[in-house]
C-alpha cells in the first residue's frame, strides 16, 4: 500500500505539473500520444488534463485490447459460442463489445450460449478440468502482457493431458501498432502529427525498453516509458516536453522500477516457444497490419480453437457513424464523433472504444464529459 | 405441535432440505419448528397464524420497503445472507428517518441445501433482528427443485414509522446543501469479492453490513429539521447514490476526493481488480444531504455515534442543469463520477 500512496501524492503532482507549465513553450505544441489504455484511464480518472497547459495535448492511442479487436473476431467468437458443446470463457470487458447487427456475447449468453466470465486464463483451464465433457475455449486477447499467461495456461493444460481446452487467439503486438501510427497514411499526410509517445507500462516489463528503438532511429520520435500511476504519467510528460524542447528523440524510461532494456526474457521465451507471428492481423481502426498478431505454432495446434473448430473470420464493417478507427489512430477526439454521448454511451455502446474503461471514448464520457457540455446534455438521463 | 408428531428429529448436522420441507405437510412444520421458531422467536411470530397482528402506531406516517437477497457466497467475511437480509431492509426503512418496527421474511430454498447452513442463516437473522430490536413477525418458506435456485434466496420486507413533521426525500437536495458520508466506503463489495470462488484473495476487510437505524435516530435528533434526505449507498456504491440524488433533485453535486474515507486495503483490492471504490457496494454506510445550517451539529452527532466515527463532509450540492456529479481529484484535476456501466459485481447483495 505504501507504494500506491507514493505515486498518488497530490503535492508532488502539483510540483511536476508546475514544471511542465514552466518548461512547455507556449509558442509550440506538444502532441503526445499515450499508447496504453491504462494511461488513458489514469489521465481521465485523476483529471490530469486539467493540470497540463493548453499547448500540451494528450492523444489517446490504440493500446486497449478490447478496442482494437475488429468486429469480425467478435462475430467469430459469438458463432463459436453458439455451438452447443462449447463453453466460451472470456474477460468481462469483451461481453459488451458490439459485433455485427448489434450482437454481443452478452446477448448470446442471454439467448442460451454457454459463455462464462473469468478473471484469468487459469480459471478457464480449471473449468476444462472440472467439466471434461465440455469443449472449453478461452477468448485470448491482449498485448504482450497477456500472451505469457495464455502460454502458461496452455503448458499447464498440456501437462495435465487436457484434451478439451483450447484458445481463440487474438494476441497482438505493440511495436507493430506504434509503427503503423507513425508510418501510416495520416502521419505521411501530416493528418496526425505526434511529437512523442508515453510508452507502455506493463507491456514494456515484458518486451523491454529496447523494443521501441525504431521510434527514435527510424522516425525521430521520442518515447518515455511510464508506469500506470498518475505521477508516472505526469513525469513522463515532463520528460517528453524536455526531449522536444532539446530536439532529442530518445527512448527514456520513467518506469525504471519495473522496466529493463531487455524485458522479461523468460516470458519472451515462453511466448516464442508456443506462438508465431501471423502474416497479418486485422486491427480495428488500423486495418490489417503485417506481423502484428500471434497464433499458436503448428506443434501446439491442438490447443488452437481456430484449427479445432474451423473458425472463419469474416471481415465486417463498423457502424457507419462510428469514429472508433479515427479515435484509435489519434486522428479524432472522442467528442468529435457524431455518435459520442448521443447514440453511443457506456450503457449502450456502438463502438468498442466506449466499452472498455480503458477505451478513449469511455474514459472521456465517464470522467471528462463535463468539459464538453454541448455533446452531453442531450444524452444525460437516468439509466433504466 | 410437539416433536412426537414427527417420524424422526431433523438432522441439523448432516441433513439436507428435501422437497417435502416445502410441501405444506408435517416436514414443513417440523422445519419451521426446529429452525425458524427458535431462531426468530418473538410474540408476534409466536401467534402462529398466517399473518402477524400488531398494534397501530399512535402517530406519524408508515414507511414500508422490500428487498430480495441473492448474495453469493452465502457466507462472507463479516456476515451472511441472513444478517444482510435483516440489515438491508432495516436500512431502507431507516433512510426515510423512520423507526423500523417489524420485518417479514420469505425464503426460497433449493432442494439439497444443507440443514446446518439453513440453521446457521436462521440463527444469524435472529441475532441481527434481536440486536436491532426489530422482530421478524411473519415468514414463509418454499423449496424448489435442485438446480432451480442457487442454494438460497431471501426476501425481507419491513415497516416503520416516520416521526411527525419529518420529511426526507431524494428530491429535496438544494444548491448549497452539504453532502455527508457516514464512514469508509467499499468494504462490503470487497469482502464479497475476496471470498468469491474464482477470485479468492487475502484481505482483512470485513463486510460493513449493519443496521443503521440507531445512527439515523441520533442524526434526526441532532439535525432533523435541517435534514433533506438520507440514502444508503448499496449496489452501485456512492457513485450511483449521488447520481440518483442529483437526478431526483434536479441538481449537480461536487465532491472532494481527499475527504472520502477509504481503507487502504480497499484501495489496494480495487486497484488489483480495476474497479473504482466509489462504485463498490456498502451495507452499513449512509449519505445524508443537509442544509448548511445543520451540517455542524449533524456531523458532531454522527461522529459521537459508534457507526459514524469516520463521518465526513464530502461535498456540496450545486446548480447544474446537466445533473453531473463531479469530483475534484486529490491531484487538483476534475472528473465526472458516473453511474456504473454494465455489470461490475453480480450478486453482491
Amino acid at each position: 500500500m505504501k507504494h500506491v500512496g507514493e505515486y498518488r501524492d497530490g503535492a508532488l503532482a502539483q510540483g511536476i505539473a508546475a514544471a511542465i507549465r514552466a518548461e512547455a513553450d507556449p509558442m509550440r505544441s506538444y502532441r503526445l500520444m499515450e499508447f496504453c489504455g491504462g494511461h488513458t484511464h489514469a489521465i481521465a480518472r485523476y483529471g490530469l488534463e486539467d493540470l497540463l497547459p493548453p499547448q500540451v495535448r494528450m492523444i489517446h492511442g490504440p493500446g486497449c485490447p478490447v478496442c482494437v479487436l475488429p468486429v469480425g473476431r467478435i462475430d467469430a467468437a459469438i458463432r463459436l459460442a453458439a455451438s452447443p458443446e462449447i463453453t466460451l470463457c472470456t474477460y468481462g470487458d469483451l461481453m459488451r463489445v458490439p459485433g455485427s447487427n448489434g450482437d454481443s456475447l452478452l446477448k448470446a449468453k442471454a439467448a442460451g450460449a454457454d459463455i462464462r466470465m473469468v478473471y484469468s486464463t487459469l480459471d478457464a483451464v480449471g473449468i476444462a478440468e472440472r467439466e471434461p465433457t465440455r469443449e472449453v475455449v478461452f477468448f485470448a486477447i491482449g498485448f504482450e502482457t497477456t500472451s505469457p499467461p495464455t502460454a502458461m495456461a496452455i503448458r499447464l493444460a498440456a501437462q495435465s493431458g487436457l484434451s478439451n481446452f483450447s484458445i481463440f487467439c487474438n494476441h497482438v503486438l505493440t511495436p507493430a501498432a506504434i509503427r503503423a501510427i507513425v508510418a501510416g497514411p495520416e502521419a505521411r499526410r501530416d493528418g496526425v502529427k505526434i511529437d512523442g509517445f508515453v510508452g507502455p507500462a506493463h507491456v514494456s516489463t515484458v518486451i523491454g525498453a529496447d523494443a521501441y528503438a525504431f521510434c527514435a532511429t527510424e522516425f525521430a520520435k521520442p518515447v518515455a516509458i511510464a508506469g500506470f500511476e498518475p505521477l508516472d504519467v505526469l513525469q513522463a510528460v515532463l520528460m517528453l516536453v524536455r526531449q522536444v524542447n532539446q530536439g532529442r528523440h530518445e527512448i527514456e524510461n520513467q518506469y525504471i522500477r519495473a522496466v529493463t532494456a531487455n524485458g522479461n526474457r523468460k516470458a519472451q521465451a515462453l511466448v516464442a516457444e508456443m506462438f508465431e507471428p501471423r502474416e497479418a492481423f486485422e486491427w480495428r481502426g488500423l486495418g490489417a497490419l503485417p506481423h502484428s498478431g500471434l497464433r499458436l505454432r503448428p506443434a501446439w495446434s491442438r490447443f488452437d480453437a481456430e484449427t479445432r473448430f474451423e473458425i472463419e473470420t469474416v471481415a465486417a464493417a463498423d457502424h457507419p457513424g462510428c469514429a472508433c478507427g479515427a479515435v484509435l489512430r489519434g486522428v479524432k477526439r472522442p467528442e468529435e464523433c457524431r455518435l459520442f454521448g448521443v447514440a453511443c454511451t457506456p450503457d449502450s455502446p456502438i463502438g468498442a472504444c466506449m466499452v472498455s474503461s480503458e477505451g478513449a471514448c469511455a474514459a472521456q464520457w465517464s470522467y471528462g464529459r463535463f468539459r464538453s457540455p454541448a455533446a452531453s446534455v442531450a444524452a444525460e438521463r437516468v439509466p433504466a | 405441535m410437539s416433536r412426537d408428531l414427527f417420524r424422526s428429529r431433523l438432522d441439523l448436522v448432516g441433513g439436507r432440505v428435501e422437497m417435502t420441507h416445502g410441501a405444506g405437510g408435517r416436514a414443513m412444520a417440523q422445519l419451521i419448528e426446529a429452525i425458524f421458531q427458535p431462531a426468530l422467536a418473538n410474540d408476534f411470530l409466536g401467534q402462529g397464524n398466517d399473518q402477524a397482528v400488531m398494534p397501530l402506531p399512535r402517530s406519524g406516517r408508515l414507511a414500508m420497503s422490500t428487498d430480495g437477497y441473492v448474495v453469493s457466497p452465502l457466507f462472507f467475511p463479516g456476515g451472511d445472507i441472513g444478517s444482510l437480509a435483516v440489515h438491508g431492509t432495516i436500512n431502507d426503512i431507516a433512510m426515510s428517518g423512520a423507526v423500523p418496527l417489524y420485518l417479514s421474511v420469505s425464503l426460497i430454498i433449493e432442494e439439497g441445501f444443507p440443514l446446518a447452513d439453513l440453521d446457521r442463516i436462521a440463527q444469524s437473522m435472529g441475532a441481527a433482528s434481536r440486536a436491532a430490536g426489530v422482530p421478524v413477525v411473519t415468514g414463509d418458506t418454499k423449496v424448489v427443485e435442485r438446480g432451480k435456485a442457487d442454494g438460497l434466496f431471501i426476501s425481507t420486507a419491513g415497516v416503520g414509522v416516520v416521526p411527525p413533521g419529518l420529511v426526507l426525500s431524494g428530491d429535496r437536495a438544494r444548491p448549497g446543501d452539504r453532502v455527508v458520508l457516514s464512514g469508509s466506503i467499499g468494504d462490503h463489495g470487497i469482502a464479497i469479492l475476496s471470498s468469491r470462488e474464482n477470485l479468492e484473495f487475502e484481505t482483512a476487510i470485513l463486510s460493513d453490513s449493519v443496521a443503521l437505524h440507531d445512527l439515523v435516530a441520533a442524526m434526526v435528533a441532532a439535525a432533523g429539521p435541517h435534514l433533506r434526505l438520507m440514502r444508503d449507498p448499496t449496489r452501485g456504491g456512492v457513485a450511483a447514490t449521488l447520481n440518483e440524488i442529483a437526478h431526483q433533485s434536479g441538481v449537480g453535486i461536487v465532491i472532494e476526493e481527499g475527504t472520502i474515507p477509504v481503507k487502504s486495503q480497499v484501495i489496494a483490492a480495487c486497484d488489483l481488480l480495476g474497479i473504482d471504490p466509489l462504485t463498490v457496494a456498502n451495507e452499513g454506510k449512509l449519505i445524508a444531504v443537509v442544509d448548511p445550517a445543520g451540517a455542524g451539529s449533524l456531523l458532531a452527532a454522527m461522529r459521537a455515534h459508534p457507526l459514524g466515527g469516520e463521518a465526513a463532509l464530502i461535498g456540496t450540492v450545486v446548480e447544474d442543469d446537466r445533473h453531473f456529479v463531479q469530483m475534484r481529484t486529490a491531484f487538483g484535476g476534475g472528473r465526472i463520477v458516473d453511474w456504473l456501466a454494465g455489470e461490475q459485481l453480480p450478486r453482491i447483495c
